[in-house]
Order: structure tokens, then sequence, then C-alpha cells
């Protein structure tokens, strides 16, 4: 009996400690819960972080494009009107708009881009190409581009190309061959290939090639101009909102990643609502069994309860002892529970790899979700003893005391 | 200021269950009685005559239905749980027939259990208190061994240990050697007997046994819920 310990932990420990069978299946009990929702939590954060690296990978978090062009009747009895084909334009002021857009703090990098459609001849080969004209060092801080480098470097001087390796595989080229661009505008351009890149998805590697944002601008007959802005934001889950306002203030079409990835986006919210639902009604079965342990040892301990009343011991006192018992096994069902769910990752770790061996994503047991879990347990443990507490302290001692 | 010298007083106590109801008995008609300090008094009558109803009137677990019932001079009537509580606590000490320890709590602590109450914590005043009386009940060398390891004669001098550890006005046993061998139970007898002279405290002992009943200075008989005979021992 430690000395600075009130009467309340003396007892509720006391008690815990003398029905050590009962408090050791509700503590597993609990941990169990908690470690089902621990596991769950780490497991989604560090699966949704994964396809979310993946998905942003290769695309901007919001695309700025010129806005629509549409038919305007030159008489009011026009009749019908037909949509009008919309061509590559350049952005207009898209200096002062660059500008603009990185002084604003929500976002982190603005990359002008010249893109349109070209073919890639060598040989007898003849694709059908994505030409993307890029600044390097602006464009590398919204999409990796530098770190997708499988073979030569990302130098993209005038007359030089990188290009995709599954593009390469089918031309049949490598690092320093020659490369014929067609564009659409008739012009044409022999580029040399400086590097190969990967972005790990085979729809985005085959048809991008990439070159200096000028030679661009010559091939597609854009010059001095560029086809959209692409830009990285600091908090990438606003993307839907910062595009709304962008349109609103620049009157251009802005794409944030969460509307061109409408399903994958979906998915996501709905995996996190799904997993709180799951995370409510664990809770709330291990609110159920700490409360029916709880009821129970009211009923085995009437009599104690009612020496306790005799000698003195206030209602209050007693129900503090119960919420308290309802507590300590929520903290200390959360804690065995935190360290279930480290040992479960430990393992899915090991069993859940790549083909290569490498893990297949990086999950870890953060310290807050440790923290909060055993906070939310020990809170779900005092709220589920209440009613048990509220019966052993209206009981009556004489009843009690016979019984 | 001078003690009073009735440490219980009783007047017209009635106390019936179930009131309101068809079924309504009254268990105690208008009992009057008085303890004074230092008096070691047997409550006897047969089983169902209300001794016990009367000591948990007195030990102020339950409340009269009408009457004034008074512990040390001060009035219980109109006394909220909280107030019952802390009277309880200070002033009277339980000896229960079944000893009724806490089986979780060393004996040292089971001693310990009334000033725990009070104060909300353990300090060493307490514990040096507690384990004085255990040495007085001849348990100095067990004071650490849990309550549910002690024998029935040992559990009982623990719970006396226990009655007393508040210093109280009067201690109530029911039944205090019902449940002990003849040995134990003079050893039980004799030591309460000791405590009221030596420290004047008041006892009141419920029993069943004529032999432990012929043993204290004062005989109140109950029968049917009305004080029938109080007499007290000459010679």
């Amino acid at each position: 009996m430690h000395p600075w310990l009130p009467f309340e932990w003396i007892a509720a420990t006391r008690f815990l400690r003398e029905g050590r069978m009962q408090s050791l299946l509700i503590i597993v009990g609990v941990g169990v819960g908690v470690s089902v929702i621990v596991f769950m939590s780490a497991l989604l954060t560090g699966l949704q972080g994964n396809l979310l690296k993946r998905t942003l990978s290769s695309q901007a978090h919001i695309v700025l494009l010129p806005p629509e062009e549409i038919a305007r009747p030159q008489r009011a009895d026009a009749g019908v009107l037909q949509k009008q084909a919309q061509r590559l334009r350049s952005i207009d002021q898209w200096q002062n708009i660059r500008a603009r857009l990185a002084a604003m703090p929500e976002i982190a990098a603005v990359s002008p881009v010249a893109s349109g459609p070209a073919f890639a001849v060598r040989g007898e080969a003849n694709k059908s190409v994505t030409l993307l004209g890029i600044e390097p060092a602006h464009y590398t801080r919204i999409i990796a581009l530098d770190e997708k480098i499988v073979a030569g470097s990302l130098r993209l001087n005038a007359g030089e190309a990188v290009i995709g390796n599954e593009l390469a595989r089918e031309l049949g080229a490598g690092v320093g061959d020659k490369l014929r661009l067609n564009s659409a505008s008739g012009a044409t351009d022999t580029l040399t290939i400086t590097g190969l890149f990967d972005l790990g998805n085979k729809g985005v590697n085959a048809p991008n090639v990439y070159v200096g944002l000028r030679t661009a601008q010559t091939l597609l007959d854009l010059v001095g101009g560029v086809s959209s802005i692409d830009l990285g934001l600091v908090d990438i889950y606003s993307a839907e909102t910062i595009a709304r306002r962008l349109t609103a203030e620049t009157g251009l079409q802005a794409d944030s990643w969460i509307k061109t990835n409408a399903q994958f986006f979906t998915a996501l919210t709905s995996q996190k609502v799904s997993s709180n639902v799951i995370r409510f009604f664990v809770g709330l079965s291990v609110a159920f069994g700490i409360a029916s342990v709880l009821v129970v040892s009211v009923v085995q301990r009437a009599r104690e309860i009612g020496i306790l009343r005799a000698m003195g011991t206030t209602r209050g006192q007693i129900l503090r002892t119960f919420l308290l018992q309802g507590g300590i096994v929520g903290l200390c069902g959360s804690l065995l529970g935190s360290l279930l769910a480290w040992l479960f990752l430990s393992l899915w770790q090991t069993l859940a790899r790549n083909p290569d061996g490498t893990p297949m994503f990086a999950i870890t047991v953060e310290l807050w979700l440790v923290l909060v879990s055993a906070a939310g347990a020990t809170l779900v443990g005092i709220l589920a003893a209440f009613i048990p507490a509220r019966r052993a302290a209206a009981l009556d001692p004489v009843v009690a005391i016979r019984g | 200021m001078a003690e009073p010298a009735a440490v219980l007083e009783l007047a017209g106590i009635h106390k019936s269950y179930g009131r309101g109801s068809s079924l309504e008995v009254e268990v105690l008609h208008g009992i009057e009685l008085s303890l004074l300090r230092g008096e070691f008094a047997a409550l006897i009558g047969p089983s169902g005559s209300g001794k016990s109803t009367l000591l948990n009137l007195i030990g102020l677990l339950d409340r009269p239905s009408s009457g004034h019932l008074a512990i040390d001079g001060a009035a219980t009537a109109g006394l909220d749980d909280r107030a019952l509580t802390r009277l309880r606590g200070r002033r009277i000490g339980f000896v229960f027939q079944h000893h009724l320890l806490i089986p979780a709590f060393t004996a040292l602590e089971n001693v310990m259990l009334p000033m725990l109450a009070a104060r909300g914590r353990p300090d060493g005043e307490m514990r040096q208190r507690a384990s004085d009386l255990l040495s007085q009940v001849g348990l100095g060398e067990r004071q650490h061994h849990p309550a549910s390891q002690l024998s029935g004669g040992q559990q009982q001098r623990v719970a006396i240990a226990r009655a007393l550890v508040m210093r109280p006005s009067l201690v109530l046993a029911d039944e205090p050697t019902g449940n002990l061998d003849t040995q134990s139970a003079d050893g039980v007898f004799a030591l309460m007997r000791t405590i009221n002279e030596q420290q004047g405290t008041s006892f009141l002992v419920v029993t069943h046994d004529p032999r432990l009943a012929g043993r204290c200075d004062r005989q109140i008989e109950l029968v049917d819920g009305r004080i029938v005979a109080d007499t007290q021992r000459t010679g």
C-alpha cells in the first residue's frame, strides 16, 4: 500500500488483483479489441499513404488549363449551335499567373508545361506519343522524374529527350540514340535520347516523351506559350477547394487530382468511413465486456461493499472505486492491445512482400495512435463502469451484509 | 466541555417495513433505551424479536420510521446519507458474527479501513495505530497476512481491532462469538471486556449465548419488538 495512493486506488487495484481470472480475461478481451483498432488504423494509414503516393507520383495535384472555347452565335436567331472543337492553345499571360501562383503559401511548386500529340519515328517504328515540354528543375518538385530515371540522366537541353523505357523498347532505342519527332502541326525535330524513366505504370511509361520547354514550344507551334501549368500543393486534400478558388481568380480551368481520380478518392473515403464503423462497434463491444464483468463483480462483492459502507466508506468512494476499476481495465487492455497490434504488424510486414522481397508498403505503429487508443480505452472503461459503479454505490449496507 | 454521559439515546423508536403497502409490518414498537459511557450491555431475545433491526438502527445502517435516536448526544434525524456515514465511521465500531473482513486486504489494512475511509489516503500515524491495535489483540505478528489466511478467532480479533481504530464511543457486536469454538469465544469476549475496562468504550453485544450474556454488566431483553426486561448484574 503506497502512502500517496487514495483509498479508491487501493481498493480498486486490490479488487482487480483478487479477481485474478476475471480481470485477466477482460483485460485480454479489451486488448484484442484495441489491437484490432490499432492494427486496422495503422494498416489503413499505410495502405492509403501508399496508394496516394503511387497515384500522385505520376500526376500533378492541380492542372491549370486554358478555359474551354465556346462558340458564340453572331445573330440572336442562329439556330443550332455546333460545339467548338478545342485546339491547342497557350495560357494567356502565363508568366504573370505563374508568379502569382508561386507566391501563394498553400502552393508548394509551380511548373509550366507545353504538351501535345506527336509521332516518334525511328526506322520502321512509328509510335503515337505525348510530347511534354518541361523545365526539369520545377517539374521534378511535383513529379519526381529524376528519381525514376533507370538509364542515363534527366538532361533536357536543346535537341535532347527523355523517354519511357517501354517506348524505348518498342522503338528499339537506348540512351544516346537518335529519335525523330513529327508533331501534328507538321514540325519535325531529331532528338538525342539522354535518359530512360520508369514511373511504374505502363500507361504513363509508354506514351510520354519529355523534352525541354523550348523544344516543345517550337514543335507544337506554341512559341513562348504553355498549354498547362502543373501545381504541387502543401495539403493534397485541399486540392478541390483550391482548384475552385483558382478558377474563380484566374478564369482558367483547374482540374484537381480529386476530380481527375474521383473513383479512387471515393474509394479512399468509403474505406475510412467503413473503418470508423468497425472501430465504433469494436469499441462498443469492449465497453459491454467491461460493463458485464463489473456488474458480476458488484454482485460478488455485495457483502464487502456492505462492510466498507459500515466502516464509514461513502457512496462516492464506492462509486469511484468501481469507475477506477473500469478505467484500469481499459488502460491495461489498451497497452496489451498496442503490443499485440505491433506483433501483428511485424508479422504482416514479413508476410506481405512484393515479388522482389521488399515490404509491400511501410506500416508503423505511431506513438500518437498508441496514446490515443490508450486514452480512448480508459475513457470507454470508465464510462462502461458507470452503471455497475452506481449499483455498487446504491447498495443498502444492511441487505448487503446480511446477504 | 464535558462529554455527555449517554453514548446512545433512543426514545419512542418505531420501525416498520413495507410502509404504505398492505403488507406493512411493524418490527419495533416504541423502544426507549439509553446506554452510558463505559457500559457493557448484552442485548438478548429470541429470533425474530427485532434485535438485528435495532442494531442496524443504532449502527446508522438503517433509519427508524419514527422516534429520536442520538449518538453521543447528536440527534441523527434529518442527516443525509453522507453525514450518517461520517458519524457511523467515527463514533461506532462494528463486530459482526461472520468476521466480515475484506479478504483482499491484509490484517493491517482491514484495521486501517475506517480511518482510510474517513481521511481518504493512508499515512504513517494510521499505520502505527492499526499496528498497535493488532498487537493489543495479540496479532502483532500477523499484520501483513491477507485476512483470508487467518483463522476464525484471529479474524474476529482483527475485526475487534478494526472496530476500535477510530476510538469509537460505542462498539456494536452482533453475535461476535457465534461462529467460534468455546476457547476462541472466551478469548474474544475477554478481549472486549479488557478494552471496555481499560478504555471506557461502551459495548452493546447481541448474543444468544446465556453464558456470555451472564458475564455482561447489563442485560436488555427484547421480545416482539419491545423491551421486556432491563436488568443490571448485581455483585
